[in-house]
């Protein structure tokens, strides 16, 4: 019997040592969980970010950069009895934000760290410091936020914020996680991609602490992070704040353009709000202040307001009855003056005379010329007929769609089209009486600031135009920029015509409307008023220019909402903006202190 | 007939061979668990284990040389009076020890820490052996089987009173010698039922536990003579089983302590709260899991050296093992293992007395049960009992108890051929 026992206690301990050999089998070389397990907790990805690119103006002035701050990270199994409430009133948070945020970093995961508290500044950093050694399974990691020391622009650089569901489910890519921060208008959207950098990821071997305990395979999976791409922008910093400067307490936009390139000296928008304010940790707070705001500071006027285009629109209708010889240069055209109200008495008028005293009734009548023909016995199909053709000019100045440039959103503005008629009135319901208001640039037609000053560089050009853009470079150099910004894009209409509307704005400022505040001393600028009528209240300011006349090297347009004529609010700040570019100050104090003030009334 | 022999050429080598590679495998590995590569420290840097380890097992050898120059003799006489020291040092130590980790186990003097439980093994070894060799006591009478039992109990309350459950568990493995020398084997099925009920009382909804438990009972009746005394006696063993099943959930939830509870429950479910009380048994399966068939290699492990493992050189030394070496090293390690202890139930069978043989029994069973529960726990087929795998796990006190054991049987074996005259 005993040797029997005896045999059952050896076999007992081989039984054991096999079953234990079986299962380490199973869980060692058959199960590989186990090895996902380890390396999820052994190896930590450490995402490295780039820093993103900075933005320059065209003379290299920073107007874009990066400021450090921290996020303030914990790593719940390290976390034992710490004086909460002397961490929540470091951080200024409440008693239910601090359980809330811990329960969030536990549920992420128990011994990985976490964010605890975003971008802590560099002084609320400095603040909490020395305090933090006293708090077990905190630490900072550094980061960084935009910052604008020059806060210009707002609009036109736009800002950055963390990416939302929607456009992370859109990313195609696959770059983008969730956390990361991404362009949401403006440049820094439409150059994400330049901007953004490449992250780089290091593989570390940590213990349970997290602490770091060297590279893994030695850094062999590795990957540097390439910091974005810095850009210098075609804003010219001291003319935009002068700009801004004009503008403020009004409503509206300057877009200042390089004809010879079509590059956006300014780019303002009125009221506007400081760039800074989206940035860092009040970014939400801020965000919905600046929303709500019934001036509505995040709407880009200059490439997003359309306006009637008013009066500076008859210099087009002028441009393109020359060009389909309907009217001569030197024609003398009777105005009874009674087909519209005028402000210009009756009388003959060429061209340079009826933009000049901007005469709606010469402008009726050239607008009819161009659109009855008389191709078509019918006046309803040659209205038609007429109406394409003069659409076909417009669209070639740019109007009617968005311009190609590099901030998103841009509106088209509106150029009524045929079909937009028949609907509104019925096929062959209308003629050239109906939409005889187009001809004074008032009716349907909407046009955007950013468009109006596209078209001053036209005039500029005789005949030609660059896209507006914003961006110089990118990259020092190494990268292109879109070969858009480079064409030239002709509007099919002579040069010499050109000549003759140059010819009448320049008049306009010498001795037209535009005498009494665009005139400057030793620079000739042609220009052209609009006083843009608005059926919900006093008419909109408006004022498009370029100068000097031989070899323009600026072109403009300005609207100032509900600031009357022409002549005075815009064309006082066109000239102005003119005069800053052109002469790197001004000197008359006095046109400076009216637009300064802000009343425009009589 | 007595001969004078060398002790040298006594001594079974085979046994000495097994436990030096056990040693210095075992310190080898005390060095990888803590190893960092940061700040590479030499295995013989005394602020390191595996310098006091190797401290350890120089004072191995010297209580290797006095337990073989002690005469064999004294182990049987003395028996009695070393087990009636060890229990006065079990006492002793309960009103005046140190506590660590809330076990109440140690001695401290200077900075040398002791635990008389660990000696308390052998001493009940030599105890128990002493009572069975004893003439005319039998296993089979009620009465030898009390006292045989008494004789572990004692230390066992003892060493449940200092708090350390897991070493006082240790001394039911030497039921296995009892059960060699003639204790009826109904009573380690029993065990082994209570055992079972116990965890499918934890992992059964009770309800139907109890369905399946009736019908298990009416099985037993239906297929077997249906004499009254039968009936009566499945029935009887049911309201007792019943009975017992009810009552565990009481004593889990009323009787055991917290950090036993969680081991219980870990031990059914660990992936229920991977990071509260199932931590150990997950991470250990991680470690040795991601071990693979050849393993990572030796000091390449990641979770054992960075800290996922808990208590990574002592009770759970065996996930370095898994992780550094794989398969390859736990099949090593486990052959050892199994290879040392069929060697010493081999002694043990070739014993001339009954005292050695039933000493060698129990030491097999030390073994067996420090084996079993310790790699079972490791590898998530045991609950959590901190107790050390011998010879693998750092401290002095184990190492030096599990030699002093080993060498007073090889002590034993070396002189069997002197004690003929015994029989």
């Amino acid at each position: 019997m005993n040797d029997n026992r005896s045999l059952i206690i050896q076999i007992a301990i081989v039984v054991v040592g096999l079953i234990y050999l079986v299962h380490l089998f199973s869980i060692q070389v058959l199960d590989d969980t186990y090895k996902v397990a380890a390396e999820n907790n052994a190896v930590q990805r450490l995402t490295e970010y780039p820093s993103r690119g900075l933005i320059s103006d065209r003379n290299g002035e920073l107007i874009v950069v990066n400021d450090p701050m921290y996020d303030l990270m914990v790593v719940p199994k390290e976390v034992e009895a710490i004086d909460t409430l002397r961490l929540i009133s470091l951080l200024g948070i409440s008693q239910e934000d601090f359980t809330q945020k811990m329960e969030a970093a536990i549920k992420f995961s128990w011994v990985k760290p976490s964010v605890f508290y975003k971008q802590l500044s560099v002084t609320d950093y400095a603040r909490i410091q020395d305090a933090l050694v006293d708090f077990k399974g905190f630490y900072v990691i550094a980061r960084t936020v935009r910052s604008y020391p020059e806060a210009i622009a707002a609009n036109a650089l736009g800002y950055i914020g963390e990416i939302n569901k929607s456009r992370l489910e859109r990313d195609t890519t696959g770059y983008y996680k969730q956390g990361d921060y991404i362009g949401i208008s403006g440049l820094e959207s439409y150059y994400e991609e330049f901007l953004r950098g490449k992250r780089g990821v290091k593989y570390r071997l940590v213990n349970v602490r997290g602490i770091e305990k060297g590279a893994f395979k030695d850094g062999e999976y590795d990957t540097l992070p390439i910091p974005g791409e810095d850009i210098t922008t075609t804003i010219d910093l001291k003319l935009q704040q002068y700009g801004e400067k004009l503008m403020e307490g009004k409503v509206g936009s300057i877009v200042a353009i390089e004809p010879q390139t079509g590059e956006i000296l300014s780019i303002i928008s009125a009221p506007d709000y400081d760039p800074n304010l989206l940035t860092g940790r009040d970014y939400s707070a801020n965000f919905n202040v600046l929303q709500n705001d019934s001036l509505v500071p995040l709407f880009n006027r200059p490439i997003m307001a359309t306006y009637p285009p008013g009066s500076m629109f008859k210099s087009i209708q002028a441009l393109i009855a020359l060009q389909e010889k309907v009217l001569y240069a030197n024609e003398q055209v009777f105005c009874e003056g009674n087909l519209i109200g005028d402000h210009a008495p009756p009388g003959y008028y060429d061209v340079r005379k009826a933009i000049m005293l901007s005469s709606n009734n010469y402008f009726v009548k050239v607008f009819r010329r161009v659109i009855n023909q008389n191709v078509d016995p019918n006046t309803f199909i040659d209205s038609r007929i007429g109406l394409e053709k003069w659409r076909d000019y417009i669209s070639r100045f740019g109007l009617g769609a968005p311009l190609d440039i590099d901030i998103p959103n841009g509106k088209g503005g509106f150029v009524p089209t045929l079909a937009y008629y028949d609907r509104y009135y019925g096929e062959n319901r209308w003629k050239f009486s109906t939409i005889m208001s187009l001809s004074i640039g008032q009716g349907e037609l909407l046009v955007t600031p950013i468009q109006m000053a596209n078209f001053a560089a036209i005039i500029a050009n005789k005949g030609y135009y660059y896209t507006p853009h914003l961006v110089k470079d990118i990259g020092k150099g190494e990268i292109p920029i879109s070969s858009k910004y480079t064409t030239k894009n002709y509007t099919g209409i002579d040069s010499v015509h050109y000549e003759v509307v140059i010819e009448a704005m320049a008049d306009v400022v010498k001795s037209g409307t535009g005498q009494y505040r665009a005139k400057l001393k030793d620079i000739e600028v042609c220009g052209k008023t609009s006083t843009v009528q608005n059926p919900h209240g006093e008419d909109h300011s408006g004022f498009i220019a370029f100068a000097p006349r031989e070899n323009p090297q600026i072109a403009i347009a300005v609207y100032v909402e509900n600031a009357g004529q022409g002549a005075r609010a815009a064309a006082a700040i066109a000239s102005l903006m003119i005069e800053k570019y052109l002469k790197g100050q001004t000197d008359r104090p006095w046109i400076e202190d009216y637009v300064l003030k802000g009343y425009f009334g009589d | 007939m007595r001969r004078q022999d060398n002790i040298v050429n006594d001594v079974d080598w085979i046994t000495i061979l097994l436990y030096g590679i056990l040693v210095i495998l075992g310190w080898l590995n005390i060095y990888a668990a803590v190893y960092d590569e940061q700040s590479v420290k030499s295995i013989f840097d005394l602020s390191q284990n595996s310098g006091k380890q190797l401290l350890f097992i120089g004072g191995s050898i010297l209580i290797i040389i006095t337990v073989l120059v002690i005469d064999f003799k004294f182990y049987d006489t003395f028996a009695y009076v070393i087990y009636g020291v060890v229990i006065g040092l079990l006492v002793f130590v309960l009103l005046f020890g140190h506590e660590v980790a809330g076990s109440k186990s140690w001695f401290q003097i200077g900075g040398f820490r002791l635990q008389p439980s660990e000696i308390a093994k052998f001493a009940s070894a030599l105890a128990l052996s002493k009572y069975l060799s004893t003439v005319n006591v039998r296993l089979d009478r009620f009465f030898h089987q009390a006292v045989a039992l008494g004789i572990l109990l004692l230390p066992v309350g003892l060493i449940i009173l200092q708090g350390d459950t897991g070493t006082s568990m240790v001394f039911a493995a030497m039921v296995l010698a009892m059960y060699r020398e003639g204790f009826p084997g109904i009573y380690l099925v029993l065990g082994l039922v209570i055992a079972v009920l116990f965890v499918l009382t934890l992992l059964v909804p009770q309800t139907y536990l109890i369905i399946g438990l009736v019908v298990l009972a009416a099985l037993i009746i239906l297929f077997n003579k249906k004499s009254v005394r039968n009936i009566t006696l499945v029935i009887g063993s049911l309201v007792i089983v019943l009975a017992f099943v009810r009552s565990v959930d009481f004593v889990i939830t009323d009787v055991f302590k917290p950090h036993q509870q969680n081991r219980i429950k870990a031990l059914i479910n660990p992936n229920s709260d991977p990071l509260g009380y199932g931590w150990n048994v997950t991470q250990s399966k991680i470690a040795i899991g991601s071990g693979g068939f050849l393993g990572k290699g030796f000091l390449e492990g990641t979770q054992t050296k960075f800290d996922f493992v808990p208590e990574q050189s002592t009770d759970f030394i065996f996930c370095t093992i898994g992780e550094e070496h794989g398969w390859i090293g736990s099949l090593l390690l486990i052959g050892l293992f199994v290879t040392l202890m069929l060697r010493i139930t081999m002694i043990a069978e070739r014993q001339k007395s009954k005292f050695a043989r039933v000493y060698a029994y129990c030491i097999a069973s030390i073994f067996f049960f420090h084996f079993l529960v310790n790699i079972g726990m490791t590898i998530g087929l045991f609950p959590v009992v901190g107790i050390p795998l011998p010879f693998f796990s750092y401290g002095g006190s184990s190492l030096w108890s599990f030699t002093i054991m080993l060498f007073i049987l090889i002590k034993l074996d070396a002189h069997r051929k002197q004690v003929l005259v015994r029989l």
